[in-house]
């Protein structure tokens, strides 16, 4: 009996984890349906007075949203798609061989997790114009790959170390070919690490600001989160709020459909790639 | 990814030919990593010490000359520098230590919870995905007088939280807060699983009260994970620039240190001086690092990936 009722407790604390995690989406919600011309008050409440569609419309009719959202997109998944490869070589490297130099790349990858991206905003600005690469869906692929190289290498070698790595062998001995063993025993293996690496990678590069506004001029590849301290109203009498909020909650939905089906993944991902189990 | 088959007879020539191999392959396979890591922050930094030592605007690209380390003297001197360095360091201080504690309860919740753990964990991962930038939307616009809720259930009337500092930097520190508690929290979680439950249990049988346990078994248990998650994300709020870019666009001594070389660099193209902040921001960031992992001893060996 009585530890159903302390059981009973942390349920009600995780109650309040709830509201506490969910609470500002809510209110972000509410505020994208309120009608942008007569939400502004003295005492603004916090449900809207009147539930309105024009915010959505008027986010997808503007351009300036709508090609971020491609360029947000497309980068995102040529950036997350690159760094898995080149981090899945690198990891595989890492937790399978001796080399030299591999105490080296690791120790490389942490300074490259904690360095302030701030930093290479001038120097990077500079490089990519002479490259001619500035304001370019590249220019941004490259570093973003780059930074999620750290959490991508270690992610990925630590699921690697948990593959019982002899089944290989065991299957050639059982006739297959070392193709058929890689294809039919290693990758349904490996599998999981890798696609629990992509999504945290895509996270950060959705997620990505400072670089999307010091690297991008024009809306050519412009992301969202740049796009988002860009946005003005449906004209400059109007408030831009309700239509950020509605564009936001846009953004986000690809986050919460993620994170509801892969929670756990996610999970394994964030905490293999940072502290060793 | 070709795959070694073994060979029967394990001669010396036969090993060392297979490190051999092995060696090749592995500088192989991790040198595009490599490469690419060189290629965008090593040589990057070593321009930007470069150009530190030029007098050097985009604006005016004739006007370049060298001026040794008078950048970093008028960068140094400039009370703009140390607002910055203030701002940062308070805004650092007090989200890392807050989201120290909120992480711990919220680890012990999501260890103990039964009922509702999924639930519970699934939620907490929305805002550690969500973009830094919506959250700081989010949280603007829950305070701005003309459309926020915060000041009518309060009772506030019309104060203006991004009217001054210190208001306006508790605004971007409570985003910073909601955004990145959750990370921290797992982080800790993680590490709280590993604490032996013999320990927790020998504990309990030896009289230890439920305060006791905490103290002398499980935190002494979960010293490194904990200092590697002080560590990331100390180093993390270090670099804080959306929250202020987006909530007070520097306003009322709200501009932080990434914040500035931002400034320098992309808004006044002043690649001279900007180049400056960037070095001593980095500087900042390895003296932090150096602090913890001399001074607190945080084992980093816990995320390197090696065993």
């Amino acid at each position: 009996m009585a530890g159903r009722k302390v059981s009973n407790w942390w349920t009600v604390w995780g109650v309040l984890i709830l509201l506490w995690a969910l609470f500002p989406l809510l209110w972000m919600v509410s505020l994208s349906f309120k009608d942008p011309a007569t939400f502004r008050s003295a005492e603004p409440t916090f449900f809207p007075q009147v539930w309105v569609w024009d915010n959505y419309k008027t986010v997808f009719t503007d351009s300036l949203f709508t090609t971020a959202l491609r360029n947000s997109v497309g980068i995102a998944l040529i950036a997350t798609f690159l760094a898995v490869i080149v981090a899945m070589f690198a990891a595989y490297a890492i937790a399978r061989m001796e080399f030299p130099g591999k105490k080296f790349l690791l120790s490389m990858a942490l300074a490259i997790a904690m360095f302030p991206q701030a930093a290479l905003v001038g120097p990077l600005f500079n490089m990519w114009r002479n490259l001619g690469i500035y304001d370019t869906w590249l220019g941004l692929i490259i570093p973003y790959l780059t930074f999620a190289l750290p959490l991508s290498i270690w992610t990925m070698s630590a699921f690697f170390r948990q593959i019982p790595w002899e089944m290989e062998q065991a299957a050639q001995v059982d006739g297959a070919t070392a193709w058929q063993a890689f294809r039919k025993v290693i990758v349904p293996l490996a599998a999981p690490g890798v696609f629990t690496t992509a999504i945290l990678t895509f996270f950060f590069c959705w997620n990505e600001f400072l670089l999307a506004i010091s690297l991008t001029s024009t809306d050519r590849a412009r992301t969202v989160p740049a796009a988002l301290s860009f946005f003005t109203g449906a004209s400059q009498f109007q408030s831009p709020i309700t239509y950020i909020m509605a564009a936001s909650v846009v953004v986000t939905i690809p986050v919460v459909i993620l994170v509801l089906i892969f929670q756990r993944r996610i999970m394994a991902g964030l905490t293999a790639g940072a502290v060793k189990g | 990814m070709a795959v070694m088959v073994e060979a029967p007879a394990p001669q010396t020539a036969e090993v060392t030919d297979r490190a051999k191999h092995e060696r090749r392959l592995g500088l192989m396979l991790s040198a595009p990593a490599f490469l690419v890591m060189v290629f965008v922050t090593a040589y990057p930094l070593l321009y930007a010490v470069v150009l530190s030592l030029y007098n050097y605007r985009l604006t005016d690209p004739e006007g370049r000359e060298f001026v040794g380390l008078g950048n970093y003297a008028t960068v140094l001197t400039d009370p703009v520098w140390w607002t910055d360095f203030s701002t940062t360091f308070l805004i650092t201080v007090f989200s890392v230590a807050v989201e120290l504690v909120l992480g711990f309860a919220f680890a012990f919740v999501m260890y103990r919870i039964l009922r509702g753990r999924s639930v519970v964990r699934t939620a907490i991962l929305i805002p550690y995905g969500i973009v830094t930038v919506v959250s700081a939307y989010i949280w603007k616009y829950a305070f701005q007088l003309d459309s926020g809720f915060i000041n009518q259930w309060f009772g506030l009337g019309d104060f203006n939280f991004f009217g001054q500092r210190w208001s306006a930097l508790f605004v971007i520190i409570l985003s910073e807060i909601w955004k990145t508690t959750p990370f921290i929290s797992l982080l800790l979680l993680a590490g709280l699983v590993q604490v032996p439950e013999e320990l927790q249990e020998a504990a309990r049988v030896d009289g230890a009260t439920a305060w006791q346990r905490i103290k002398r078994v499980t935190l002494p248990n979960m010293k490194a994970a904990i200092m590697v998650a002080l560590l990331f994300r100390t180093l993390d709020a270090w670099r804080i620039f959306d929250n202020p870019f987006i909530m007070t666009v520097g306003a009322n001594k709200t501009e932080t240190l990434s914040f500035l070389a931002y400034r320098q660099n992309v808004t006044l193209v002043n690649l001279g001086a900007g180049s400056a902040v960037s070095v001593l921001l980095f500087l900042t960031v390895v003296v932090i690092a150096f602090i913890f992992v001399k001074g607190f001893r945080t084992d980093l060996s816990q995320v390197r990936g090696d065993r």
